[in-house]
């Protein structure tokens, strides 16, 4: 590890000053000292922003007010989250160890990194670690890899389970710059496609804080989340599906759908969500949605296996909600 | 820098690079040696220690962001001739073959009780609001952050069973 100043932030106005003026923002850490062990990251400064007053849920004009530095265990540990966004509860707990979930914290998790394993390998080449050298990705190994929103200059996947959790249930992050002026971003915005500058993955500006994720009041029907990886437990996402369906009279009045595993940030389409409102529910209905989302999805050899298996996936978490919605 | 660590209940002062983690700070600096250094990189479990209560991998932490924090290692929680709960049990089941992952284990399964008294749910709880029933499901699931290259889990899923057990 390369050697780093550290300072301890008392608050957040301190935290954005250092960070605007160079200085990495260390919460958990789980990510951040992985990656700079490894040296694929190497801050001259790290602010440890873990003493700041940010660690409290509270309830928000009937959604919930998620205060940045509140552990991945004591969100999906919440009752309210449980009972009103089971789907985040979910996506949490598939996420990472029971240790790791200890640490993490609720804004380091959306900015946590690829698990890309050229992105790892410093010897490799890698558009996101070294702009303009190359992607070692693409034409390699690329189980882990994207079939939508890559780019020719990289095919990196986002690997949070909880940021495509909060995607599915509109939840918006609350950025704090210098000043302390705040600004609302939904997640759907929050993270940029690769293109050619895959370096750069959020809007967020240097020198910004996350100080919340914002989740809106609980909507109505029945929703989950399901991930499909190569082990049981403790292994990221090959592909993961956050849904929620509401039924009217035998029809789907509302659908809600965002994934993981697939693309650089976490997925949705809006057609596909469109495509199945109005119409009675049906397994055909439900693999047309996926066809419709699996437009213009690039495999490579790797990662060919994701498109019938996100088909899959999707259809059969929509036909557990059906199943649910119906009882 | 100068830092002061609370371990096991006791101040302890120390004059650390920033870059030690919390695992050096133990193994290489305070000669604590219990904690184990497998992966040093939060994929094995072995560094696993309890920090205000909850157990954390000490290899993916920096030891000066931990001034003020109890934490408590496997030297900690019992000792020759005064084992822990779950530190005899792993000796009756035979918990271990080479013992490397072991106060990672026994550290990692003591919180983890702790989060089950809580009532926290995890990714194989069937009803989120209600009660974890304790079924070897939910202790390899909730374990699963500690791996045993010998393959000693069925008896360490034991140990554990029958310490939960003893307690409800």
């Amino acid at each position: 590890m390369k050697p780093f100043d550290y300072i301890r932030a008392g608050d957040a106005s301190e935290a954005v000053d250092a960070a605007a003026d160079g200085a990495t923002i260390i919460a958990g850490g789980t990510n951040l000292l992985d990656l700079m062990k490894h040296e694929v990251m190497a801050p001259g400064r790290l602010v440890d922003i873990t003493r700041l007053d940010l660690k409290r849920i509270e309830d928000m004009d009937g959604g919930l007010r998620i205060g940045a530095l509140v552990t991945n265990s004591d969100l999906a540990a919440d009752m309210r989250v449980r009972r009103s966004w089971p789907a985040l509860a979910q996506a949490l707990l598939a996420g990472a160890s029971g240790q790791l979930r200890n640490k993490a914290s609720t804004g380091g998790n959306l900015l946590q990194r690829t698990r890309c394993y050229y992105f790892y390998d410093t010897a490799m080449p890698c558009n996101k670690r070294a702009p303009g050298s190359g992607c070692g990705a693409i034409g390699g190994a690329t189980r882990l890899h994207a079939i939508l929103g890559g780019s020719d200059a990289c095919i990196a996947t986002h690997p949070s389970d909880m940021a495509v959790g909060l995607t599915m249930l509109g939840a918006e992050v609350e950025i704090m710059g210098q000043g302390g002026a705040t600004r609302r971003v939904p997640l759907t915005e929050f993270y940029r496609l690769p293109g050619d500058t895959p370096h750069i993955e959020t809007v967020l500006e240097p020198g910004e804080l996350i100080t919340a994720v914002i989740l809106p009041p609980p909507a109505a029907g029945a929703q989950t989340y399901r991930k499909v990886r190569d082990r049981a437990s403790y292994a990221f996402a090959l592909v993961s599906v956050a849904a929620r369906l509401r039924l009217e009279e035998g029809r789907i009045a509302e659908a809600a759908l965002a994934f993981g595993g697939i693309a650089p940030r976490p997925w949705r389409d809006a057609a596909a969500e469109e495509l199945l409102c109005g119409e009675q529910p049906s397994e055909a209905l439900f693999v047309r949605a996926a066809d419709t989302l699996l437009q213009g999805a690039e495999a490579q050899e790797g990662n060919a296996f994701k498109i019938p298996l996100l088909r899959r996936t999707l259809t059969a978490t929509l036909s557990q909600l059906w199943k649910e919605s119906s009882q | 820098m100068q830092i002061t660590l609370n371990i096991n209940r006791e101040e302890c002062p120390l004059d650390l690079d920033p870059r030690t983690t919390l695992l050096d700070a133990l193994r290489n600096h305070l000669g604590q040696c219990g904690t184990k250094k497998g992966c040093d990189h939060g994929q094995c479990g072995a560094c696993t220690v309890i920090v205000n209560g909850r157990r954390i991998n000490s290899c993916l932490t920096l030891a000066c962001m931990h001034e003020g924090d109890e934490i408590t290692t496997i030297e900690g929680l019992g000792a020759p001739g005064a084992l822990s709960a779950l530190q005899g049990a792993f000796v009756r089941y035979d918990g271990f073959q080479c013992g490397y992952c072991t106060s990672g284990q026994i550290c990692s399964a003591t919180a983890m009780l702790d989060e089950l008294r809580e009532g926290w749910p995890s990714h194989v709880t069937k009803d989120l609001t209600g009660e974890a029933a304790l079924s070897d499901a939910e202790i390899a699931e909730r374990m699963s952050g500690n791996l045993c290259r010998c393959s000693a889990y069925p008896n360490i899923v034991a140990a554990i069973r029958e310490v939960a057990e003893g307690e409800g």
